[in-house]
């Protein structure tokens, strides 16, 4: 079984889009969202929830006012000045339970937290996990390696050759969890300068990780010779451009329909995100 | 006052708005850029750095002569950061959130905090607009301590423009507190309509009051509009789909640079968020 993790540096390069498609094109595969703070896979997939499970996860700190003799040794210590008037801010307080272990008068408690939803679905096209992460909710990269961690048991249980994973934009926290110990990434850019900027990054985080990269520059005709320019740094990163798939407004009209874009239109862009897949495929068996 | 820029889903335009916004303003002007993962406002406004800093997060170092194996620090460390063997304590720097209990609470005194380049803030100006940014360092997890860095730097008597990383969890968070008021930007699709609504959450969570900005309209439908109405969140400003549009943003060029009749369309916006701000602070 081989992973195949879908990033990009900057949002809203077509991330989503395209995992669509591969789940339309893709045969024996399981499929993983981990854009967990903001999840779309399933408006392009039409899911069934078969399992959701709670997302315990992380601690927040609580004061007794009974208790607390206002002494102000946890609002001095706190690192993340989470503590102030003797009150506990949920949205600062990282869980570290400093506070509760430094108390006087022990008038502080840790509250577990419900931090979100994961789901086990099925879709016409195999199965779906998939998560949502409470708003403003921490420890996204828990969440992420969960819902990878579950797609990894279904696709063992049920033999299957592949697991897709459209991941989060950025390069932090959700997006190491999505990443670590894939078997390749591919990265899906543009050609504006905010794009190159964000690709260079990302790319940096796959080698950070020893994780593989593949290039598809999405709306390559926006800027043509942006998209020149990021084959010439692909080329010297030795970093292989596999697709360049022009602009189309078959991709709105697509998602609007909440179909993934192969199923909606049957052009050249259909072809070449076909075209992307095989180039995946053919990576991914080979190693 | 501190308007911040957000949105959800990547890529709706945020970056935008916010290099265009601060650059349509006359008076002080400060663009916060905290997208920290990938920073792009620097791309468009070209600032000169004048300064730069590192961001460190503090780590325990042991001190091995002083330590007793008690096993005390790995007890107490919530995120399985310190593994304590029989003779020697393992410190695994990449899940330590840097909270300092295991150094305060080490009976031997044998902790100390060390620290940890996790990023870097540059500051500049770019001609008369105050700049500063955060770069997470690459392969680095945590993004607020960046985040809260680059807003150190807030200078409250002007204007002050946050551009904001997508998504919903702890670094918009971080970003967007302490904002009198949040330009939700987003595009009238499934996708930016479902992101939409998660951001509206957390804005309506943390209480700052929030308007839309419509990208990109006339491609999709017409859902991101009709949930604005029922949820009563003003439209501030539309900005229509044009290739002309994509191909300034490309070449890294703003919008009110490269179609100046933009400026007045972004005053406009400012002077309607100001009247929210105030009668919603009043």
């Amino acid at each position: 079984m081989k992973e195949v993790v879908v990033l990009s540096g900057k949002g809203g390069t077509g991330k989503t889009s395209i995992v669509g498609s591969f789940a339309a094109i893709a045969q024996s595969k399981v499929l993983a969202d981990c854009d967990v703070d903001a999840a779309d896979l399933h408006l392009l997939l039409s899911p069934t929830t078969k399992k959701e499970n709670e997302f315990w996860s992380g601690q927040v700190a609580l004061i007794d006012e009974d208790k607390c003799t206002k002494c102000g040794l946890c609002q001095d210590i706190c690192h993340f000045h989470a503590i102030s008037d003797f009150k506990v801010d949920p949205i600062s307080c990282e869980g570290c339970s400093f506070c509760c272990h430094v108390c006087p008068d022990d008038a502080i408690t840790m509250k577990d937290c419900l931090s979100g939803h994961w789901f086990i679905s099925e879709t016409r096209y195999g199965p779906l996990v998939h998560a949502r992460l409470g708003v403003a909710e921490e420890n996204s990269g828990k969440l992420v390696a969960l819902v990878r961690q579950n797609a990894r048991s279904i696709a063992e249980r049920e033999d299957l050759k592949y697991i897709i994973t459209d991941g989060p934009p950025g390069i932090g926290c959700p997006v190491i969890s999505s990443l670590s110990g894939a078997n390749l990434a591919l990265l899906v850019t543009e050609p504006t300068l905010s794009g190159m900027h964000d690709l260079e990054r990302v790319l940096g985080v796959c080698y950070h990780f020893g994780v593989p990269a593949l290039v598809c520059v999405n709306k390559y005709d926006i800027n043509e010779d942006n998209a020149r320019q990021i084959e010439r740094f692909c080329s010297s990163q030795g970093v292989e451009v596999v697709s360049k798939i022009p602009v189309d407004n078959v991709f709105t009209e697509a998602l609007v329909r909440g179909l993934p874009v192969v199923e909606y239109a049957r052009n050249g862009v259909s072809r070449e995100i076909g075209r992307l897949w095989e180039a995946i495929s053919t990576r991914l068996g080979g190693q | 006052m501190i308007i911040s820029v957000a949105s959800g889903k990547g890529g709706t335009g945020k970056t935008l708005v916010a290099t265009s916004l601060a650059l349509s303003l006359e008076g002080q002007v400060q663009l916060l850029d905290c997208d920290v993962e990938e920073p792009n406002d620097h791309v468009f406004l070209k600032p000169n750095f004048t300064k730069r800093e590192s961001v460190y997060v503090p780590i325990p170092k042991v001190d091995e002569e002083k330590c007793t194996h008690c096993g005390k620090c790995a007890e107490v460390c919530a995120y399985n950061a310190i593994a304590a063997m029989k003779k020697k304590v393992l410190v695994f720097p990449e899940l330590c959130h840097g909270c300092g209990a295991c150094s305060y609470l080490c009976p031997e005194e044998a902790i100390s905090e060390v620290g940890k380049e996790v990023g870097v803030v540059e500051i500049g100006h770019s001609a008369s607009i105050q700049f500063a940014h955060g770069k997470l360092n690459v392969g680095e997890a945590m993004a607020p301590p960046v985040i809260r860095k680059v807003k150190e730097g807030i200078n409250h008597e002007g204007a002050v423009i946050i551009d904001v990383s997508p998504g919903t969890s702890c670094p918009v968070v971080e970003s967007i507190r302490g904002s009198d008021f949040c330009l939700l930007v987003t595009e009238p699709t499934p996708f930016g309509l479902n992101d939409l609504i998660l951001a509206v959450e957390v804005v309506r969570k943390l209480e700052i009051p929030c308007g839309l900005i419509l990208n990109r309209a006339g491609v999709g439908d017409r859902k991101v509009e009709e949930y604005c109405l029922k949820e009563n969140i003003p439209v501030l400003l539309t900005i229509p789909l044009d290739t002309r549009i994509a191909g300034y943003y490309s070449r890294g060029i703003p919008l009110v640079e490269g179609i100046p009749q933009w400026r007045g369309h972004f005053l406009e916006l400012f002077d309607r968020v100001r009247g929210m701000a105030i009668s919603q602070a009043g």
